[in-house]
């Protein structure tokens, strides 16, 4: 019985192990491979050491990444804990609206955000306008094509990322916990800290893990938002691969992809060491 | 007045309209152990609720030890609770989710290894200060759950089915435990169950509830012995109840027969429910029977058998060490002390008969519903 069902299971997961297979083991390969060697084919380590050239870019890719993974961490906690607190459908609809962005195209919810930021987009307009009525001449905010921006963009797409995970954990806690922990005499503060926070360390570091990794290697909210002044390490990589503005290099921007890998399993590593709960509560990323 | 720990006066509560506790007035001892009794749905956790302060009663007064505590929020009472399914802290060990009330109120260290360590000894779980709570066994969860709540020292311990989770053996165990550090520690418990013989074996008090009103406050042996209404003789315990007519102090009538009794104080010729428990049957020779009857069910239970009897038409269950075959007319004695009058109640009529009987305490409980749903007809 046993054995049969493990025979099933094999089958049953080998389409994906094919999936997998082609599309993230010879991938990953590839990029090993392009990035210790030259243009020849020949092996060398020269792509890796001249990637300290871009030292300055993966720090304002982290910065700015680490940036908006908190922000988005504050502003979902909050939210993602009032939801849970509501009635049963009333979280229904809330989770729902949380989704519907996620329904539109990332590009075009990007686009949308440049027309509102733009100098003489739907903010500048609309305060020059208000301004002018009381006779005052403003001469507009400049918000697209900063560092503010780029992080706004970043809020904006990967927001729901971190309120679902936390949501989730936030529903399972048994209320009764919640009322044990008043009932040894813990205020609602401590009850947060105590209880409620370590808790939900599970779904937080899932939220920060699916917030933080697109956002270090985002190449489209930096471009359209960014406007080419801040230049990510995404922006980097897509230029070796697709030579908008230079030559192509697969062997230099092989290089930077891994080692933006290697980055993010580092801090993934990290992270993880802060969720000392094991396999049982599920919610771990690697 | 001295004596009493926690006085609850004219509590009513309604969720959605539905009135969960009806006017409800109690009073608890120091030191006791008192049961709240009754079916699902009766208001005995809500009652619970009130006490530990996580619910406010609509209106009435909760007064402990002397003062009025009804605003009083449930991390200031000096009242713990073991809930149903323990809710341990499950990202702290054992060691740190007894100690959590402590820390809390700011207890030096040292202080908190010792009081850790003795309420260890105390549910006998030495040793076990750095393990999981995952990976307990329920019964050991449970004993951590009481850990947790003792520490702190409260005057009051509620309890809101703690047993129900584990099995027959483990919960026969716990109970005696229970009963042990109640005695030891001299602090009032309050323990809400819907199983009675959890109730009887435990208890100083039983408050038996039923629909939100209190049915019958008793010792564990009063309640078996003088169930106030048919509610009660049917909840606790088996209970044949028939109507009878009082004919004066001392002598009933019922299925047509002429008994001596123990009971007086009634109005002549008054119509009474009267109570035969099962065990207080004995069965006699068909010709020497007070009551004759034809066995229409036998059921082995080991300690004795379970035996159905017609008696023109209404279902008596007799148990009996002798055992007897389906089909047999038998007849049956009962002594004065075994009957038992009652008032007629709200409840007369809907319990007591062994016509549709069924092992599923479920099913007998429905009984309401049904005849809810014929007097619709």
């Amino acid at each position: 019985m046993n054995k049969l069902n493990a025979r099933m299971r094999r089958v049953m997961t080998a389409p994906f192990a094919v999936w997998m297979a082609i599309f993230v083991v010879v991938p990953i390969a590839l990029v090993l491979y392009y990035a210790f060697t030259d243009a020849n084919g020949s092996f060398t380590a020269s792509n890796i050491t001249s990637i300290w050239e871009y030292r300055g870019t993966y720090l304002i890719s982290i910065e700015l990444a680490l940036t908006a993974t908190v922000i988005c961490l504050l502003l979902a906690y909050p939210l993602a804990y009032s939801i849970s607190k509501m009635k049963a459908r009333r979280q229904q609809t809330m989770v729902l609206l949380v989704m519907l962005p996620m329904w539109m195209n990332f590009l075009i919810r990007t686009y949308a955000w440049m027309t509102i930021l733009e100098d003489t987009g739907l903010i500048n307009t609309l305060v020059k306008f208000l301004l002018s009525l009381v006779g005052y001449e403003f001469e507009g905010f400049s918000m697209i094509n900063t560092n503010g921006a780029i992080i706004l963009g970043m809020v904006y797409n990967f927001l729901p990322y971190m309120i679902l995970p936390i949501y989730t954990v936030l529903t399972k806690i048994d209320k009764n916990v919640i009322e044990a922990a008043r009932d040894l005499g813990a205020n609602g503060f401590q009850i947060f800290t105590k209880v409620l926070l370590p808790q939900s360390i599970p779904g937080i570091i899932s939220g920060i893990t699916m917030v933080f990794v697109p956002a270090v290697s985002t190449f489209v909210i930096s471009k359209l938002l960014g406007g080419g002044m801040t230049y990510l390490i995404g922006d980097i990589i897509e230029n070796y691969f697709l030579g908008n503005t230079g030559e192509v290099n697969y062997n230099v921007g092989a290089a930077l992809s891994l080692v933006l890998m290697v980055l993010i399993l580092i801090s993934m590593g990290i992270m993880n060491h802060f969720d000392e709960d094991d396999e049982t509560n599920g919610g771990r990323v690697i | 007045m001295a004596n009493n720990i926690i006085d609850l006066k004219n509590i009513s509560v309604s969720f959605d309209g539905e009135q969960i506790l009806k006017n409800m007035s109690l009073t608890i001892e120091d030191k006791e152990f008192l049961t709240l009794l009754g079916p699902s749905g009766c208001g005995k956790t809500t009652t619970l609720r009130i006490i530990a302060g996580f619910l406010q009663p609509d209106s009435g007064d909760v007064i402990f030890d002397g003062k009025l505590i009804n605003g009083v929020p449930a991390h200031k009472r000096q009242v713990n609770t073991i809930f149903q399914r323990y809710a341990l802290f499950t990202h702290l060990n054992v060691f740190e989710n007894i100690a959590f009330g402590l820390r809390i109120r700011k207890t030096p260290e040292k202080e908190i290894k010792k009081a850790v360590s003795e309420m260890l000894e105390l549910v006998n779980l030495k040793g076990f200060e750095t393990r999981d709570i995952d990976s307990l066994s329920g019964g050991q969860q449970q004993r951590v759950a009481i850990a947790r709540a003792l520490v702190v020292k409260p005057r009051v311990l509620l309890l809101d089915e703690p047993l129900g989770a584990l099995d027959l053996k483990l919960r026969k165990d716990m109970q005696n435990e229970l009963k042990n550090i109640q005695q030891r520690l001299g602090i009032t418990f309050i323990y809400v169950t819907h199983d009675q013989e959890e109730a009887l074996s435990m208890s100083d008090k039983i408050v038996i509830m039923n629909n939100g009103v209190i049915q019958q406050i008793g010792t564990p042996i009063d309640i078996y012995n003088e169930p106030v209404n048919a509610f009660v003789a049917d909840f606790i315990g088996e209970s044949n109840i028939v109507d009878g007519i009082m004919k004066e102090d001392f002598v009933c009538e019922f299925s047509g027969n002429t008994f001596r009794c123990l009971d007086k104080g009634f109005a002549k010729n008054e119509a009474v429910d009267v109570v035969v428990r099962p065990e207080d049957v004995d069965v006699v020779p068909y010709e020497e029977g007070m009551l004759r009857g034809k066995v229409t069910s036998v059921t082995f239970k080991g300690v004795h058998f379970e035996i159905i009897v017609d008696i023109g038409g209404f279902k008596w269950m007799i148990q009996s060490t002798d055992e007897q075959f389906v089909g047999d007319n038998i007849g049956l004695f009962i002594e004065p002390d075994a009957i038992h009058i009652m008032k007629k109640s709200e409840y007369s009529g809907l319990y007591g008969d062994f016509s549709s009987y069924s092992e599923e305490f479920d099913e007998l409980s429905d009984v309401n519903a049904e005849v809810e749903e014929e007097a619709d007809e």
